[in-house]
């Protein structure tokens, strides 16, 4: 099984176009492959012979890098056979409409079946449930129509609701960014797709100074009803430009709202939320999040609102407060503390802006000690920010210093040892709690 | 088009509205009663006030921030954009926008922008929620010769022509982007053809002929109002004035200021061309009686009017 994307852990064989005795060439289609992001033709690498098949059609669930059939090439015709894995990476994305079309509908019967949501396919259904309800609402971005979306979250959304609401975009983010501000005045509820939130830099000032400052600078006349989503973070080996939390960036400026969930249930019901929200709401969302297994969850399809965090454990020792991805290691962390006996109050904040100082307040007020953790660079992090507002407003009830746990303070790496060294670790979450409990 | 005595005179009424606003205008920011940047558009009234009498109910307008003249022509108070001038609470935005920010949804005007170039996606998406709503309206989005060399007016061109959106691109080129001569600044000046690429169709138009300028806006706004996609109009103009209020005005010469002030003033070849067919010159004293009066009480109202009370600080950052 081939790693077709960076974060690509396992796949499902849909067809296989050979048989075992087959004659195959170099570049001849051999299988098509179906990764939670898209649907591919995999095609040899080199002339050769297929000498058997390891998995029939329609297994899922297989591992990168297991052996899914076996191959004599030409060069070596003494029946040694070979295991189509990794070597035969080359792949093209199908675009035929027949196959978008077979796709979605096998997503609608998963959802019908299954009791537990995917991050990717609660935002899916969101925008979904959201354009039904709603004709003023659609969606446009880079890849997000006959693509299907380049990380699948726009799935099936152009058969349902046409070209004119799912719209693909030029690789234009300053200008559709503008276009979609200048829709939202005209009184349309833009859904903008950045492919990644680092692509909305070229689009900062539409976002800034048109988005987040007209409703102020006109007096409370012209309100802007806009979301920009997308995955923010880092993924996997995506180096630095495609790797960076912008949680801070946002939730700096006065006019956004800022959210970052975790969980699919979160997922669903604050972008249900931020669709409907009459302001201008960055809703960042997380790649590794889109399929992870702890972020799946049931949906209760209610909407979530704003500035309400979620205590997910109760505890007494330790508050550890954190969003999006940084929920993921700090659920790591607290199993580690368990075993030591601190019990760990851990608070998923998902709005960023506006903030729920209460719940902190309160939390800190039992455990007497609280650690941040994000993904994001530690100069002016969201946790500073709580830092300083946890001093200024409870500082009689800590009985250690607020400790910020985020990422280091580099741009990140490409290799593997030094993104991983980079990014946050629930070990590094784990000697911190043990640090404000003082069992160090 | 239009052509009656009566509706000539509305038109000149605007044009003379708008220059003596912005007098005033000038008069307050050096009294100290008006802060900040003031962008004044004197010398450019016939492009606004041409382009907007070919506008239909609905059509919308977005301009940067030399805007005042735009609000006028749009039919905006000149009360509440004067009040706004002052920062007053009586101001269209209540204080909190000054001069490069004004809005009215009645009127269906968009801004007033501050940052160059920002506010033409913007107009190519008011455009698109025509095209959306299918309501038949066209967005008349102006920039000048300064943003003609911003990427987002190249990103927009491609989008609006892709998808056939009902915008007009009114380049008022003025000569100078702040103290910087269009041949200084653009590789080509003929900015009425920057959309060749994009198979957007360009003209260019003496900007300080009324009658020209809306014969242009015609032909272009039919193009667009027709489903034929965006129209570009480069609208040759001068502005009289600096730049902002403190432009040193090294970048040209006295001469050439005072020539053009002689030869193409838009207000006095209107009225001459209005004359000359016949209008009578008790028909100016009039309308000269009436605007001075309109723009005394902007101005009394301006100063008189409260500051904006402290609680506004916090209010209209969120709906």
């Amino acid at each position: 099984m081939p790693a077709l994307s960076p974060t690509m852990e396992e796949g499902a064989i849909n067809k296989w176009f050979v048989q075992p005795g087959d004659k195959v060439k170099a570049g001849d289609i051999i299988a098509e492959i179906e990764t939670d992001k898209a649907i591919m033709e995999f095609e040899a690498t080199s002339d050769g012979t297929i000498s058997e098949i390891l998995f029939k059609e329609g297994t899922n669930q297989i591992k990168v890098n297991t052996p899914i059939a076996l191959f004599n090439d030409n060069f070596n015709s003494n029946n040694t056979s070979q295991t189509i894995s990794e070597g035969s990476n080359e792949y093209k994305t199908l675009k035929s409409n027949d196959e978008t079309v077979k796709n979605s509908d096998r997503f609608r019967e998963v959802h019908s079946n299954e009791t537990i949501f995917t991050v990717r396919e609660s935002i899916r259904d969101a925008l979904a449930e959201e354009m039904r309800e709603d004709k003023n609402v659609f969606l446009l971005g880079e890849e997000v129509a006959e693509y299907q979306g380049a990380y699948k979250v726009s799935q099936g959304l152009l058969d349902e609701f046409g070209s004119e609401r799912v719209i693909d975009t030029p690789i234009t983010e300053h200008g559709f960014t503008g276009l979609a501000a200048g829709a939202a005045f005209g009184g349309l509820k833009p859904v903008v797709e950045y492919m990644t939130f680092n692509f909305a830099l070229q689009a900062m000032d539409q976002i800034i100074n048109t988005c987040a400052k007209t409703l102020y600078m006109s007096g409370g006349q012209m309100n802007c009803p806009i979301v920009f989503r997308g995955p923010n973070g880092a993924a996997s080996q995506v180096a630095a430009q495609h790797s960076q939390d912008f949680a801070p960036w946002f939730a700096s400026v006065p006019g956004l709202k800022v959210v970052q969930p975790f969980s699919a249930n979160d997922a669903k019901g604050l972008l249900k939320s931020a669709i409907r929200d009459p302001n201008p709401v960055i809703f960042l969302e997380n790649e590794i999040l889109y399929n992870d297994k702890s972020a799946s969850s049931k949906i209760n399809d209610e909407l979530i609102p704003f500035g309400k965090a979620k205590i997910l454990l109760e505890g007494k020792d330790v508050t550890l407060i954190s969003y999006g991805i940084g929920i993921k290691h700090s659920l790591e962390a607290v199993k580690l503390a368990k075993e030591k006996n601190i019990s760990v109050e851990l608070i998923d904040l998902r709005s960023l802006r506006p903030l729920d100082y209460e719940t902190i307040y309160n939390s800190i007020k039992k455990t007497n000690r609280c650690i941040t953790v994000e993904e994001s660079f530690p100069v002016c992090s969201i946790g500073n920010h709580l830092s300083a507002s946890i001093m200024e407003n409870v500082f009689d009830y800590l009985d250690a210093p607020v400790l910020n746990c985020t990422g280091k303070d580099v741009p990140m790496p490409y290799a593997k040892n030094l993104e991983e060294a980079a990014l946050i670790k629930p070990e590094e979450i784990f000697k911190a709690i043990q640090k404000v409990v003082y069992l160090d | 088009m239009k052509n009656t005595e009566n509706f000539n005179l509305e038109l000149y009424e605007k044009m003379l509205l708008i220059r003596r606003f912005e007098e005033k205008a000038g008069q307050l920011y050096g009294m100290g009663k008006i802060g900040g940047f003031c962008h004044l558009y004197i010398g450019q009234e016939a492009v606004v006030v041409g382009i907007d009498s070919v506008k239909k109910k609905g059509d919308q307008v977005i301009t940067s921030y030399r805007d005042h003249g735009h609000m006028l022509s749009c039919g905006m108070d000149p009360k509440g954009v004067m009040a706004e001038l002052t920062g007053k609470k009586t101001g269209y935005s209540k204080g909190k926008g000054g001069s490069m920010h004004m809005f009215s949804k009645p009127v269906e005007f968009y801004g007033g922008h501050g940052i160059v170039g920002a506010q033409v996606p913007i107009g190519a998406g008011l455009a698109f929620s025509n095209k959306y709503k299918k309501n038949n309206s066209v967005c008349f989005t102006y920039f000048g010769d300064g943003a003609a060399n911003q990427g987002q007016i190249y990103e927009t061109f491609n989008m609006a022509s892709l998808w056939k959106l009902p915008v007009i691109f009114i380049i008022e080129n003025n000569q100078y982007a702040m103290g910087t001569s269009v041949d200084r600044a653009s590789s080509s000046p003929k900015l009425f053809s920057r959309g060749k690429a994009f198979n957007i169709p360009g003209q260019l138009v003496d900007g300080m002929d009324l009658i020209k300028v809306r014969k242009a806006a015609e032909t272009a706004s039919n193009h667009s109002r027709n489903g034929k996609g965006p129209f570009i109009l480069e609208m040759n103009t001068y502005r009289y004035k600096g730049h902002s209020m403190s432009d040193p005005a090294k970048y040209r010469t006295r001469e050439e200021v005072q020539n053009i002030k002689d030869k193409k003033d838009p207000i006095e070849n209107f009225q001459k061309n209005l004359l000359d067919n016949g209008v009578k010159e008790e028909s100016f004293k009039e309308i000269d009686k009436k605007v001075k009066a309109i723009i005394s009480n902007a101005a009394d109202f301006a100063i008189e009017s409260d500051e904006p009370d402290l609680s506004e600080l916090y209010k209209d950052i969120y709906i």
